[in-house]
């Protein structure tokens, strides 16, 4: 057989090949890559960056006026509004970070051809995963700091001194925002096209919102209610953040009287594994044969 | 034997999407440094068989290697060493050329410069502008950027000049010459058929989920297929056409006969496209494309007698 046309031609030079960049090194790569292109989309700087401060401002207009919560009979004790929904904020901006911003921006890049992209080139997909989490650990981290100088001052909250209580918020959110991150990798493989994501997803975010003591004060639900949020995370995420910046006196409105911190770390630790089996199992580049 | 095994082997690949059979049996081999074209209609299998070669489908059975591994378990070095430019992408591409390039360039081993190919694709007027702020054919040339970026051993260009204008086309033939001459294997599907003439080495054509022919791209569809065809006006105003081998001859012989310069003359070689056509339709029609062409063939046998004895083949093509 002669096909000659071909013949001679220069093989590629196996020995020339270099290593190929790390899981990590890639990874932070992505990161970077991330953060730049989630403060470059309008909808999720709105719908997740600025709206736990939008809340903020609209509770504080709105109820601000009716005077403090949780006074005593005595006239102590009370705290201001502002005060009573910043927890609530950053939980749910945790929320709003990882679940909501990471469900529809994965179903978007599942939709629109970036995964099938990325699937064709050497990035692993863990070196993705490590990407948008750390992406959502920047984001929420600028979040929190944020919303924290907002409510100082803008608000004139008194935020902790304690450095034992900054420790509690430092596992708290920290936790809070790898499980939200989870969780919105898996949820992504619920909507069947990226354009019916935020359909799908922001309905579930915002019922777990009401339920878990996001929007309406906790103390004020129904025991089912209570119940019913209490096997979701937002509830746990939301209880923590209380315990660190209400004052101690608040514990008794919880529903055993107390913040319950281990409790508090046991749902977030359940969820968090939950989250990382399903996003390990549901995760894929593409829908093969789809 | 070739003195090296083949950058991909397919043999025998059939592919199902429940009772519907997109692949009935494929074997070919694409050689290292070869430019192989993968031509055939919409729906015909050439997507499905390049994505089975990428990894991103599965077969249903059959034998496939590429790069001497199963796509099936293609690894992240096994893609390393491939460069993919999809049929269509619809990303909303919130980064600029540049940053996307270098974001992509990090993944590989041995990445191209940056610069280097936003210059080969010709972007660089619009290296710092953004990916949606791109007309369609200057993304595509995004999308071919990136599948090259990676400095791969086997490209995949699934139409890759859909929305290029004529300079821009031009252009990316410079591109895929350069990358040839470099040693890149490449597996090319198109729709312009003038495109898979000027690139490719060898062709297969796909039709209805198989290989209706394949060989290099001078040579395909056969010496039958490629008889020229000789074409002018008779006197009385009407159109005339020979098929032979000897068209130089029938010219001699026209011009001997009617005493001057034959109007509107003409000797057409069959182009790819014509070629392809004939192919793509010869499989839909059946046997008779094969039998017409048969009977077509006087003049090549009646080479050294009478222009008169020809004319009874000449055909009237419209008048």
């Amino acid at each position: 057989m002669s096909d000659t046309g071909t013949a001679g031609v220069r093989r590629p030079v196996d020995g020339m090949r270099m290593r190929r960049p790390g899981l990590l090194r890639l990874g932070a790569s992505r990161v970077a890559y991330e953060t730049r292109v989630y403060f470059r989309s309008p909808d999720s700087v709105f719908f997740t960056f600025l709206f736990p401060f939008i809340m903020l401002g609209i509770f504080t207009a709105a109820f601000g006026a009716r005077g403090n919560i949780g006074t005593a009979p005595d006239g102590t004790g009370g705290i201001s509004v502002g005060a009573y929904y910043l927890p609530g904020m950053l939980a749910a901006g945790m929320l709003l970070s990882g679940v909501q911003n990471l469900a529809v921006d994965i179903a978007g890049e599942k939709g629109d051809g970036t995964l099938k992209r990325l699937g064709g080139t050497p990035l692993s997909p863990l070196s993705y995963f490590i990407g948008k989490i750390g992406m959502v650990l920047v984001t929420g981290t600028i979040q929190a700091a944020l919303l924290m100088l907002v409510a100082r001052f803008v608000l004139g909250i008194d935020l902790p001194t304690d450095p034992d209580t900054w420790l509690t918020f430092a596992w708290v959110s920290l936790f809070g925002v790898i499980t939200c991150a989870f969780l919105g990798i898996a949820l992504s493989a619920l909507p069947r096209s990226g354009k019916s994501a935020t359909a799908v997803v922001i309905p579930i975010v915002l019922i777990l919102q009401f339920i878990s003591g996001v929007y309406l004060q906790f103390y004020l639900l129904p025991e089912w209610m209570q119940n019913l949020a209490s096997l979701f995370p937002l509830k746990w995420m939301a209880q923590g953040m209380r315990a660190v910046f209400l004052p101690e006196s608040f514990s008794s409105l919880e529903q055993s009287g107390s913040f319950d911190l281990p409790l508090v770390a046991l749902n977030l630790g359940i969820w968090l594994l939950v989250g990382l089996v399903l996003s390990r199992v549901t995760f894929r580049w593409i829908r093969k044969d789809a | 034997m070739e003195s090296s095994s083949p950058v991909v082997r397919v043999r025998d690949l059939h592919k199902s999407y429940g009772s519907f059979e997109a692949l009935g049996g494929i074997s070919f081999d694409i050689r290292a440094g070869e430019t192989f074209a993968l031509l055939g209609p919409n729906g015909a299998g050439k997507s499905t068989v390049i994505e089975i070669l990428e990894g991103y489908r599965d077969r249903s059975s059959g034998e496939v290697s590429v790069l001497g591994t199963d796509p099936q378990r293609g690894g992240l070095d096994w893609k390393a060493r491939l460069g993919i430019v999809l049929q269509s992408t619809g990303e909303s591409g919130t980064v600029t050329v540049t940053e996307q390039l270098s974001h992509f360039a990090g993944l590989y081993p041995n990445p191209r410069g940056v610069a280097e190919v936003i210059a080969a694709v010709g972007l660089e007027e619009k290296a710092k502008t953004r990916i949606s702020k791109l007309s369609g054919g200057q993304r595509r040339r995004v999308d071919v950027a990136l599948g090259i970026i990676g400095r791969p051993e086997l490209l995949f260009l699934d139409e890759p000049t859909t929305g290029f204008d004529p300079e821009a086309r031009h252009q990316f033939w410079d591109l895929v010459r350069r990358l040839k001459a470099e040693g890149t294997t490449i597996l090319l599907t198109t729709h312009y058929l003038d495109e898979a003439a000027q690139l490719g080495d060898r062709a297969g054509v796909i039709s209805g989920g198989r290989l209706i022919d394949i060989g290099a791209i001078g040579e395909i569809g056969g010496a039958e297929a490629r008889v020229p065809r000789v074409r002018w006006r008779d006197k009385p105003g009407v159109v005339r056409e020979v098929r032979t081998d000897r068209p130089g001859q029938v010219v001699a012989e026209l011009v001997a006969a009617t005493g001057g310069e034959p109007a509107d003359l003409e000797v057409i070689r069959p182009s790819l496209e014509d070629v392809y056509l004939g192919l793509v339709r010869g499989t839909a029609d059946g046997i008779r494309g094969k039998a017409d062409a048969g009977e077509e063939a006087d003049y090549r046998d009646t080479a050294g007698g009478k222009a008169a004895a020809g004319e009874a083949t000449v055909t009237e093509v419209r008048s």
